[in-house]
């Protein structure tokens, strides 16, 4: 017992100490001419090869350009996202970015809680009041969302364009509305370009799990193949590494999301509909210097280079240059708003 | 679909659940509740994975699943056996434990929060029963509870193993070491887990974060349903990974909400609890440290 609480006695003392040591790096103080910048990941963190990694380069760029200060926090499982949130708000950070739909309520809370400091909120999903109007974010808070129906609606195309069988798949991972945006402009471009094409669209799961689920995403997939499918077109995080799987095993296509996936399956992936998360968060950190941040929602579509698809010359020979030229047309016409791609099921 | 189309994707969904559940039905025999299952299927994941990209042999990463399943299931021992902790807190921990620390090797190895890069597995492509037969972590999947049976019902050892889990105090009254028998049982429940978890990295080539996604709990479902009986605990992962194959071929039909076949499991281990089919009686010692 006595020994017991010499330990407890001296795992106190050394924690106290620790409170008061500053690890290298962090918590430097404020400097008045450079923005201060603090970002709070979504679950993953930096290394996830998606949007995460997008947060961070687009950070990365601006400290290097515009000399900006960043810290960067990753929070583990759980609650601590709006402590981490929180601690940089209070530490009074010019910028605070939250990385992910996730940190939606966090963020609008925080804002109200700090007038004077500027939030920005990726993928933030913005609340509708009962009778569907849009209830706009805090003056303070920019809701930074891309028009993933649009990216998607080229991929769409391009699936009809390139797959023969007049069938194609989609994989998402939770079956939910910032998902079915992906789907809903995945099926309006097959459908432009092949009116009589099927599209098989297929969810993992219910809840966050279904976006780490690489081994559902592989049935998924393999399910769909079999039923004739020849593209696949997945917004399933790592689920959708499943997929790759399965086209590899099969020797189909697969089309990933968010960022460029080609290292994931080279040879087996189309192309990817990429996400500009780095150029949003560089934009964001920018306004700020600039002394013109404003709340409000900002939408990063095509015409803003938001979203799009990957072409290089990885993928080049899988990609003919008259269903190239076609996507062209698509995009332009996109942007001209000869189209209007819908963004719900 | 075909008949054989669905057949073979309910024994590739069904294999890990056999390798668990094998894991549940022994370990909760000897007294102990198995619910670090998930735990150790994720750290054989990564094992496997990790192993297999280095050496460049996934027979090499199958060994390193077992001792590190079994590295972990020990863990749990020492803390339920030894300490007598409670089964339930320790059991959490240790698939909390075994979520941060692949996520921190996983990291410190191939600098990805995400996955890590492709890995050598056993061979056999196309999705009918022949791509399956190439792979010996689905024969050892299929034959897994049948032989657990047999040494459950039919060995010394398998007696002394039920024995400790009904009456501890009664066993070693006879001379069974109690202590020994439950490390023992829980060390290879660990392995037989972490093969699950080899077989979902393998077969996936590469390790995701959190790639078990709760087949360790449908595993520990499936050995409550089964009613603690090797034959039982099979039939249900069957069921369960049956009832997962409908649900993604109904998917596309949009005849029946996804949802509710997606229940199925669940249910059907609630039901089995409540008595509904039968009375359902978990061995007497579960959960309860022995007093050697």
């Amino acid at each position: 017992m006595r020994k017991l609480l010499i330990l407890v006695g001296a795992l106190l003392i050394v924690h106290v100490v620790l409170l008061f040591v500053s690890p290298s790096g962090a918590a430097a103080p404020a400097s008045r001419a450079a923005v201060n910048v603090g970002i709070v990941f979504d679950l993953g963190g930096r290394g996830d090869k998606s949007f995460n990694d997008g947060a961070y380069l687009g950070a990365e760029r601006a400290a290097r350009e515009m000399g900006a200060r960043v810290r960067f926090i990753e929070p583990g499982e759980g609650s601590d996202r709006e402590s981490g949130l929180r601690l940089l708000a209070a530490e009074g950070m010019d910028l605070v970015i939250g990385v992910g739909f996730i940190f939606t309520d966090d963020l609008t809370q925080l804002a109200k809680e700090y007038p004077n400091t500027h939030f920005a909120g990726v993928d933030y999903s913005v609340a509708t009041n009962k009778d569907g109007k849009v209830i706009p974010p805090p003056p303070n808070l920019a809701a930074l969302k891309f028009r993933e129906e649009q990216g998607s609606f080229l991929v769409g195309a391009l699936a009809a364009l390139v797959g023969k069988s007049k069938k194609v798949g989609f994989v998402g991972g939770m079956n939910f509305p910032l998902i079915h945006k992906f789907e809903a402009g995945y099926i309006a471009g097959v459908k432009r370009v092949c009116p009589d094409c099927e599209v098989i669209s297929q969810y993992a799961g219910v809840t966050p799990e279904a976006f780490r689920n690489p081994g559902k995403g592989k049935e998924l997939a393999l399910s769909q193949y079999q039923q004739g499918v020849d593209v696949i077109f997945h917004a399933s995080g790592s689920t959708g590494l499943g997929v790759f799987e399965a086209a590899r095993q099969t020797n189909k296509l697969a089309i990933g999301v968010d960022a460029d996936q080609y290292d994931e399956a080279p040879g087996f992936v189309l192309t990817s509909m990429v996400k500009g998360v780095d150029n949003a968060v560089f934009d964001a950190i920018r306004r700020v210097k600039e002394k013109r941040f404003q709340g409000g929602i900002y939408q990063y579509g095509l015409a803003e280079g938001g979203v799009g698809y990957v072409y290089d010359q990885h993928n080049e020979r899988l990609i003919p240059p008259t269903v190239r030229a076609r996507l062209e047309q698509l995009r332009r016409d996109i942007i001209e708003g000869r189209i209007n791609v819908p963004s719900t099921r | 679909m075909s008949v054989l189309d669905f057949l073979s994707q309910t024994l590739r969904i069904a294999v890990p659940f056999l390798l668990a559940a094998a894991g549940g039905v022994l370990s909760e025999r000897a007294g102990l509740i198995a619910l670090g299952l998930e735990g150790y299927m994720l750290g054989g994941a990564f094992c496997a994975a990790a192993v297999s990209f280095a050496s460049g042999s996934p027979w090499l990463g199958v060994s390193a699943a077992l001792v590190g399943g079994a590295v972990l299931a020990l863990v749990y021992a020492v803390g339920t056996i030894r300490f007598r902790g409670d089964q339930v807190v320790i059991g959490i921990a240790i698939n909390l434990l075994a979520v941060g620390l692949t996520r921190f090797f996983l990291r410190l190895f191939f600098g990805s929060s995400s996955n890590s890069p492709r890995v050598p597995g056993f061979g056999g492509t196309g999705t009918g029963f022949l791509a399956l037969a190439y792979n010996p972590l689905v024969w050892i999947g299929v034959i897994v509870l049948p032989t657990l049976g047999w040494i459950l019902y039919r060995t010394p050892f398998g007696l002394r193993v039920r024995a400790v889990g009904e009456h501890p105090a009664a066993a070693a009254s006879v001379g069974v070491p109690v202590t020994r028998v439950r490390y023992i049982a829980v060390a290879f429940s660990g392995m037989l887990a972490a093969l699950g978890g080899a077989y979902l990295a393998l077969d996936q080539h590469q390790f995701t974060d959190g790639m078990t996604a709760g087949r360790g709990f449908i595993a520990l479902a499936a050995t409550i349903f089964g009613r603690w009986n090797p034959k039982g605990a099979g039939l249900a992962c069957l069921l369960f990974a049956a009832a997962e194959t409908l649900q993604i071929r109904l998917q596309g039909t949009h005849a029946i909400p996804s949802q509710f076949v997606e229940m199925i499991p669940y249910v059907l281990t609630i039901v089995a609890l409540a008595g509904v089919v039968g009375r359902s009686v978990p061995p007497a010692a579960l959960g309860k440290p022995s007093t050697e």
